[in-house]
């Protein structure tokens, strides 16, 4: 062997040895969501095949399947979500659209009304929506004042006010991507489509839109799976009357101590999650969802 | 104004006149996003027991009882605390990951990398229940090292994507250079690179504090005992009954939040990076 190819083979070690001590950076990170998450949602994995007499069954997944409480709990789960995200389309999508046609100078003063309450604690705009909906509350004194309707109606406490806290709290999720999106998009291809005879709405719907598709498909994503598993907003504007998955899991352990129920119904939420991420990462890269707007 | 409403306000030649309703429509939405939670601010200086709007007598009455009570100020020291811990541990282990990741090319970094944002796509819930079991275990169960912990693996992604991308719009050979003059990787990473990232890390840092302050969930099972938080308590109190007090923290967090947010702007100003 002659010393030039010894001294490749030399520096192909080094190399592999500093790709390996660089991928350590990432080791203390590795080993704190090892601890903290992986193993344990794991030990809920298998918890969740030990029926009550302490030995493997199916009963915490057959429980899900016959009765009728758990199978209706899934079903609001997915309404509420798919109806969020739906809200948060119809919304966020004209607004950004607003956003993506003013001079970027006017649209960041904009995106601070999105970015506000992006920043502002989840509890305390949880809290809010609280006080402005009860009975009593501002939305309903000043609707009868204006003479919108007569009797206080209940906003809060039931489906009503779980949507409007979860649709203003996702909101920011949705614009942000959508936003990025639409100013990427070079005006110049609509300019070219009314050139060749397209109506503004004709342009607007076969070339604007088509090209917001990636931003969209991100937001969208991110504000379903993070409505699948959310508690605080749903628990609280919900008071009792909305139960979703993730608030059946909190009760099944603090009421009931039972880890078997918990972790199977954990486990099929996570499944979904993991289910409809995997779909979407087909079309969509992993980070781009998780990046959202930033 | 009628000539500017006949004027073209798009590419497309729709005048502002026919976009009308959408600005209607987007100036509502912005005033929807943003009026709930300012709404808090002046109710919080009502005398009253029921929050109202604008408030009759004006008084600190429910920042004095926020203040005077050894239980919400304990429960705030011990938020302040956790979070601070939080924001020490993720922005350092977070910041090292992310450059590792970018720079290795082995073969399992988007693996890792997966891993590490994990967190951020597996519901909350989940996340808290696996946590207090493995914390029985460790015996940290109601410790700030427990929740510190779990607050980390929640801050990480963030940390993860803003300087991952901050790194993605750095250019790495110029610490090749600095290290063909002769500096060791670690120190051309930290006098080449780091002051070039700044921003994305103090941004970073921010979003930990913020993270663990505002986390609810996973404080709701792991802290308690001699160490619930401030946001706990909160829960708690809200489920109960609307208390005023309650829009008196509310208020200083929001000031606290912005006034953070408006200093990171300032101090990155220039930074490179996001």
């Amino acid at each position: 062997m002659s010393a030039t190819n010894l001294n490749a083979a030399g520096l192909r070690r080094d190399e592999a040895a500093e790709r390996l001590a660089l991928f350590g950076l990432a080791s203390p990170a590795l080993l704190l969501v090892l601890v903290v998450m992986v193993i344990p949602v794991g030990w809920l994995f298998y918890v969740s095949f030990i029926g009550a007499d302490g030995n493997f069954s199916l009963e915490n997944y057959v429980r899900m399947i016959d009765e009728k409480s758990y199978f209706r709990i899934f079903v609001t789960t997915f309404e509420v979500s798919l109806l969020t995200t739906g809200l948060c389309i119809l919304i966020g999508y004209p607004l950004a659209y607003f956003m993506s046609c003013l001079p970027v100078r006017i649209a960041n003063l904009c995106l601070i009304t999105v970015l506000l309450p992006f920043w502002t604690s989840l509890l305390v705009r949880t809290y809010a929506w609280l006080v402005l909906l009860q009975k009593k509350g501002l939305v309903n004194s000043w609707a009868i004042s204006l003479g919108l309707w007569d009797e206080p109606i209940k906003m809060v406490h039931n489906m009503t006010g779980t949507l409007i806290g979860m649709v203003h709290i996702m909101l920011p999720f949705l614009i942000l991507p959508v936003y990025g999106a639409m100013r990427s998009i070079d005006r110049d291809y609509l300019k070219a489509a009314s050139n060749l005879g397209a109506s503004p709405t004709r342009a607007f719907w076969t070339v604007f839109v088509p090209l917001t598709t990636p931003g969209l498909f991100a937001g969208a994503l991110m504000v379903f799976v993070l409505c699948l598993g959310f508690y605080v907003t749903p628990a609280v504007l919900g008071g009792g009357r909305v139960i979703l998955v993730s608030m059946k899991i909190v009760s099944n352990i603090e009421l009931f101590v039972n880890w078997g129920a918990a972790s199977a119904l954990g486990v099929v939420l996570l499944g979904i999650t993991v289910l409809i991420l995997w779909a979407a990462s087909r079309f969509l890269r992993l980070e781009q969802i998780a990046g959202g707007g930033h | 104004m009628w000539s500017w409403l006949k004027s073209p306000a798009s590419e497309t030649q729709v005048t502002h006149l026919q976009r009308l309703w959408l600005y209607v429509f987007a100036i509502v939405v912005m005033v929807l996003l943003v009026t709930p939670t300012l709404i808090v601010i002046p109710m919080s200086f009502s005398d009253s027991q029921y929050l109202e709007f604008p408030p009759q007598e004006w008084s600190l009455r429910w920042y004095r009882h926020y203040l005077s009570s050894p239980e919400w100020m304990e429960a705030t020291w011990t938020s302040v605390k956790v979070a601070f811990l939080t924001m020490l541990v993720a922005t350092p282990i977070g910041v090292v990951a992310a450059y590792g990741l970018h720079a290795s090319r082995f073969g399992l970094v988007q693996l890792a990398f997966v891993t590490l944002i994990t967190p951020m796509m597996v519901p909350v819930v989940l996340v808290a229940i696996g946590a207090f079991y493995a914390y029985v275990k460790l015996k940290i169960l109601y410790t700030i090292t427990g929740l510190v912990m779990a607050h980390t693996i929640l801050a990480l992604p963030l940390v993860l994507i803003v300087t991952g991308s901050a790194l993605k719009g750095y250019d790495m050979n110029q610490e090749l250079a600095a290290r063909s003059l002769g500096a060791p990787r670690w120190k051309a990473f930290l006098t080449v690179t780091l002051p070039q990232i700044r921003f994305a890390v103090v941004t970073s840092a921010l979003l930990s504090f913020l993270t663990s302050f505002d986390e609810v969930v996973i404080a709701m099972f792991v802290s308690g005992g001699d160490n619930p938080t401030l946001t706990r308590n909160m829960f708690n109190a809200l489920r109960d009954q609307i208390d005023p007090t309650i829009a008196a923290i509310s208020t200083i967090m929001i000031v606290v939040t912005t006034l953070a947010m408006i200093l990171a702007q300032v101090f990155g100003r220039g930074g490179a990076g996001k």
